[in-house]
């Protein structure tokens, strides 16, 4: 699944904008997330799971092409924690849902219904 | 110090910088992660260029450990979620890292 799938689910399924909006807000969402996540802030998304930003300390390592030994740097990373519901669902269970995502969830599951 | 920003935060953002009603911004909102949570629940990736990507990982059943009985317990195979930082978000997060950090509680 790529961007133009998600933003066409949102011109399909949420509908009333022009494909051009519906593009300009799943931009204007990934981006409020890239801002929010660089600003050492954390999302967290019930339902679907938490990115966190984390501090990691330098340590040696190994490059794993020539082992030679290297050191790494301290750096700070972004970590994603699924959900229970998430984990849930890709193993095929039946996860408790919300009443707001409720609607949005049987527009989507129809049209994954069509599709199939 | 701020904390995490919520899903409804993240609602409230997207309503006043793309000037919606709060409910419409909303639908946008669950729309996106219903449909990245169904794909991830068919088996099927998802790429979106400059915040990552996300796969579904297969992991082997294993024999674990109870750790307070210290009996065996058999743990099934099983899915999950596995997200790769795109390159865009790494390079900026790593860029901001003089920045204080909200660790907040990161488990949900």
């Amino acid at each position: 699944m790529t961007k133009a799938e998600i933003i066409e689910s949102v011109y399909s399924l949420v509908g009333g904008f022009s494909k051009k909006e519906a593009s300009d807000l799943v931009e204007a969402i990934f981006e409020t997330m890239k801002e929010t996540l660089a600003s050492g802030r954390a999302i967290k998304l019930s339902g679907f799971g938490n990115f966190v930003v984390r501090d990691k300390a330098s340590r040696p390592g190994l490059n794993p092409k020539t082992l030679a030994r290297i050191r790494l740097d301290e750096r700070r990373i972004v970590r994603f924690r699924p959900s229970l519901v998430l984990k849930l669902r890709v193993n095929g269970g039946r996860a408790p849902r919300a009443g707001a995502e409720k609607k949005m969830l049987s527009r989507v599951a129809a049209a994954n219904d069509e599709r199939e | 110090m701020s904390k995490a920003m919520t899903k409804s935060q993240l609602i409230e953002v997207i309503a006043e910088r793309a000037r919606l009603p709060r409910t419409r911004a909303e639908d946008v909102v669950n729309c996106i992660f219903e449909t990245m949570s169904a794909a991830l629940e068919r088996g099927e990736g998802i790429e979106i260029r400059g915040f990552g990507s996300f796969t579904i990982r297969d992991y082997e059943g294993y024999t674990g450990r109870n750790p307070k009985k210290n009996e065996p317990v058999a743990v099934k195979p099983k899915k999950l979620p596995f997200f790769k930082v795109g390159k865009d978000l790494k390079d900026l997060v790593a860029s901001r890292a003089h920045l204080p950090l909200d660790t907040g509680d990161d488990r949900s």
